[in-house]
């Protein structure tokens, strides 16, 4: 079976080609690029105009299954991550139970295999019931087949416990995914705390919530040397602190999410419980020193920390609702309205973010385009404007704050081991 | 002539002239309630919902005489607090509302926003009596005709709120009333108890509460509440009496002719000492009787005409 | 828009109807004992006024004057485009057991005397309550009836009457009109906009 991809611009950050190629695939890996290529035998996709890319990544979803199927299942999640572009997602253990052994992390890839259209990494949790007092089989979860280890949503709050997690991860040459929230300084909060949360008289979570745990887990990674992904950074101190941490040569990644730079903490006006995530929508600050570590490299990775809830969780009071929002189908259109069309990223440097960046951090061999590579594809029309409708996404969730947004940049086609699994939209 | 939203959920939005359109309405409003017989006609076969999901007596208690002295119907609903933790509780409540035929509806909950997803689920008119740390409007309304009544005007007036402002809805609707109507506004209170960005509201942050107090024309008293100690907001009831407290003395530093005001129910010898309270200044009293005569207005402007809101010429 | 207007009554005519209304009041209660009025806003209160200040000039007695707000007793409330400010009630005087005159400026459909009627007998049980209007244009739809009337003007319920006062108007003069849209009945603010030059 093969597959001969024309007329598209060819853009690689693994190798840091950009250039108006073909590309031909063959029994599910990349065969061959050059200009004109030509095959009797291979299916023929038009990609002119259009950016031809490793098959996006995102390194931060939650697909609830098993547990919460009512939010999302792994079917659905991969869906919208097929329609969102995404070739691979990693998904976080805070499901029901708690993706905390080697038995859960097999169960999640075979649900995953079944499902198709995307590969998933299932991330294990760094202690027992993501409870914060033991630590997790974290050997045992590697073996089956766990990509990283992180109590995303429900962070490890003993430093003594994070250390020794590290240096346990560090031994497995494993990387730690840290949400970092001190529960004690983030209270009972439900919005970021500042002007707009004192005049909505909404409980606040302070910007130190976040940056006391990330300037301590980096003092951690660089002592004991792990790998430490700091994850869905959202204030400038973070920023900075994980910015003066790899100046110093600390084994430290971070990833920013869509909305945390797109949308301020205004957006909360009205109590649209869809503005409701965690860590919190920030000041313009926070978003402008979001947008700089994008651009500068501190932060290195664009992911979605796509969070489905159903509608009735989350029309209630926004104290009451769950945190979280839906990402997968808004990512590319995001990115390029907000990040590349306005300069702040190269689309190439975007790409990187969303393919090269975070394979090397999970350790994975995706996100490249190199001949013999998986032929995981991620066709995206840069031009494209629509408007996003939660009633479309592929998705259960619906839990976006960006409904009625008309954005710039959307997935054409996504492209699984040779395979077409979306193509304009309709998921094959 | 009117309000121009179907609602009162808080001051925030509220354009002053539709303020002083409230105060005007309950001057004569008042002189109802003063009267032999304390019953006008003008809402007859209106019904007003009163839904509580925080216990408050006074509140609910005011709602009820002010609609019973216009002649419409009044119903409570109790709504169990252990309900709200389930959440579901307020989406079901407001479509029974809804299909019970309210014409207006009170709404006190603990959640801020509350009121405002109620608004935007029925078709009845929605009063906020208070939301969370959000607001209470119809509680600055009544501060404000208060003070309207008793200085004649509220421009140029010196107003200090004392207390726990972070997380008190009364003092943001004060805040935004105040300062809409042109008083200048200054708040004091411990340093864990004052929200981010307050200044921003059009109010001014003092640290030293003699400095807040110095020629104030009306020294607003929040109640302290004995469960911020146990949350570790503040050390004890006995050193805020000490530091925020206000007694004579540190009364003395305000105008003479300083009103003392307070949403009530007040800790006597907590946040204000006994002297204080009872002193000829102090209008708290007052704020009740006035509270019965503002929401009567309130609720004449919005349910006691015909269709205005869908009326636009 | 106005199609057409005329003079019923002009300052010299009001000042003589309210002379005789003045006499007829005295007259009929036998003097002034227990004697008060009481204004229905607007138009009417400056009337009751005029009348005191009449019977005072023939009596040497001052009656007391209040006014009266019949805006929360009306029965129109629901149907009316702009909702009116509700104004003050001021009678300063117990109004058990006094001999009541309401004082308006048009009779028309009797409803205001109604709304009136209800809301001073809220105010306590007056001896008797007597109406004084200085025009009585008939249509009425309720058994209400003046006792005292500065002139009757026959009208088709097509046509408007306006009653300007000097308080108020800067200017006496009672006019009959034919407002030309029948759709929308205007305010009579906007009408006295047009009328007044």
């Amino acid at each position: 079976m093969k597959l001969l991809i024309k007329g598209g611009t060819l853009m690689d950050p693994a190798t840091g080609r950009v250039n108006e190629e073909d590309l031909l695939i063959n029994d599910g890996k990349i065969t061959k690029t050059g200009v004109n290529l030509s095959d009797d035998s291979a299916e023929v996709l038009d990609a002119a105009g259009k950016l031809v890319t490793p098959g996006l990544i995102d390194m931060h979803v939650h697909l609830r299954e098993p547990g919460f199927e009512a939010k999302e299942t792994i079917l659905s999640g991969a869906l919208a991550a097929a329609r969102g572009g995404f070739t691979s997602v990693a998904c976080m253990p805070n499901t029901n139970p708690v993706a905390d052994c080697g038995a859960i992390i097999s169960y999640i890839r075979g649900k995953a295999r079944e499902a198709g259209k995307v590969n998933i990494y299932p991330i294990g949790a760094i202690t027992s019931g993501s409870k914060g007092v033991e630590l997790a089989e974290m050997g045992d979860m590697q073996k089956a087949g766990a990509a990283g280890f992180s109590d995303d949503g429900q962070p490890v709050m003993s430093a003594g416990l994070m250390r020794r997690a590290m240096q346990y991860a560090d031994m497995l040459n494993m990387t730690i995914i840290s949400h970092c929230e001190d529960k004690s300084l983030a209270g009972g909060g439900a919005m970021h705390e500042g002007y707009m949360s004192t005049v909505l008289g909404l409980p606040g979570i302070p910007a130190s919530a976040e940056e006391v745990v990330v300037a301590r887990d980096i003092l951690l990674a660089e002592e004991t040397g792990c790998r430490v992904h700091i994850a869905h950074v959202s204030t400038a101190g973070s920023v900075r602190l994980v910015r003066e941490a790899r100046a110093r040569g600390v084994q430290v990644t971070a990833e920013a999410t869509p909305h945390h730079f797109s949308l301020t903490d205004e957006a909360v006006t009205g109590y649209n419980t869809n503005t409701k995530v965690n860590p919190p929508l920030r000041t313009d600050i926070d978003v402008a020193a979001v947008r700089q570590g994008l651009a500068d490299g501190t932060i290195s990775v664009i992911a979605t920390d796509h969070a489905p809830h159903t509608i009735e969780e989350k029309d209630v009071e926004y104290g009451l609702a769950p945190f979280g929002i839906v990402g997968l189908e808004t990512a590319v259109g995001l990115v390029w309205t907000e990040l590349v069309a306005t300069g702040i990223l190269t689309p190439l440097e975007a790409v990187a973010k969303l393919t090269s960046n975070p394979a090397s951090i999970l350790g994975i061999a995706k996100g490249t385009l190199e001949i013999g590579a998986d032929a995981d594809i991620t066709i995206i029309d840069p031009m494209a404007t629509w408007t996003v409708d939660p009633e479309q996404f592929a998705s259960k969730g619906r839990n976006t704050p960006f409904a009625g947004r008309v954005l710039q940049g959307l997935p054409y086609a996504t492209i699984l081991s040779g395979r077409i699994v979306m193509r304009e939209g309709a998921l094959l | 002539m009117g309000l121009s939203g179907k609602d009162l959920v808080g001051l925030q939005h509220l354009a002053a002239k539709e303020i002083k359109l409230i105060l005007d309405n309950a001057i004569p409003m008042k002189g109802i309630i003063q009267r032999q017989i304390k019953k006008v006609p003008t809402l007859r076969g209106r019904a007003m919902v009163t839904v509580f999901y925080e216990a408050s007596t006074r509140t609910r208690a005011s709602f009820d005489l002010a609609a019973k002295y216009l002649s419409a119907d009044t119903i409570g609903i109790t709504a169990a607090t252990s309900s709200v933790s389930k959440g579901e509780s307020l989406r079901d409540t407001a479509r029974t509302i809804a299909a019970m035929g309210a014409d207006v509806v009170v709404l006190r909950h603990p959640m801020a926003g509350a009121a405002e997803l109620l608004a935007r689920t029925v078709g009845a008119s929605v009063i906020n009596a208070g939301d969370g740390a959000h607001e209470h409007p119809t509680q600055a309304l009544l501060d404000l005709f208060t003070v309207n009544e008793k200085k004649g005007r509220i421009n140029g007036l010196k107003v200090a709120i004392i207390g726990d402002i972070l997380h008190s809805r009364v003092a943001r609707s004060d805040i935004w009333g105040f300062s809409r109507m042109g008083a200048e506004v200054r708040l004091a209170g411990p340093a864990t108890l004052m929200p981010p960005g307050v200044e921003q509201m059009g109010a001014r942050v003092y640290e030293k509460i003699e400095d807040a107090l110095d020629g104030a024309d009306v020294v607003y008293i929040l109640r302290i509440q004995r469960e911020r100690q146990q949350q570790g907001l503040f050390p004890g009831l006995r050193e805020y009496s000490q530091l925020f407290g206000i007694n004579a003395e540190r009364l003395r530093l305000a105008a003479p002719d300083v009103l003392v005001m307070h949403p009530g129910p007040i800790n006597r010898g907590v946040e204000i000492a006994p002297e204080v309270a009872d002193s000829l200044q102090a209008v708290i009293t007052e704020q009740v009787t006035n509270g019965v005569a503002v929401r009567m207005a309130i609720l004449y402007l919005l349910v006691g005409g015909g269709s205005q809101h869908e009326i636009t010429y | 828009m106005i199609k057409e207007k005329a003079q019923i009554l002009d300052q010299e005519g009001i000042r003589r109807s309210l002379t005789r209304i003045a006499h007829e009041i005295i007259e009929r209660n036998k003097g002034t004992g227990n004697l008060a009025l009481i204004g229905i806003r607007r138009r009417g209160v400056p009337l009751a006024e005029r009348l005191a200040a009449k019977i005072k000039e023939i009596e040497g007695r001052s009656v007391p004057v209040g006014i009266l707000d019949i805006t929360l007793y009306r029965d129109d409330l629901t149907t009316l485009a702009h909702q009116p400010l509700v104004r003050s009630t001021e009678i300063s005087f117990p109004v058990s057991g006094k001999k009541i005159v309401l004082v308006d400026d048009v009779i028309y459909t009797g409803r205001t005397i109604r709304a009136a009627l209800d809301a001073i007998i809220d105010l306590g049980r007056p001896k008797v309550i007597q109406l004084a209007t200085l025009i009585d244009r008939g249509h009425r739809e309720l058994p209400i009836r003046a006792d005292y009337i500065g002139k009757n003007v026959p009208t088709s319920r097509k046509e408007s009457i306006l009653v300007l006062l000097q308080e108020i108007d800067q200017k006496d003069s009672v006019l009959i009109y034919e407002p030309a849209g029948k759709t929308d009945k205007p305010t009579g603010d906007a009408i006295l906009g047009q009328l007044i030059k």
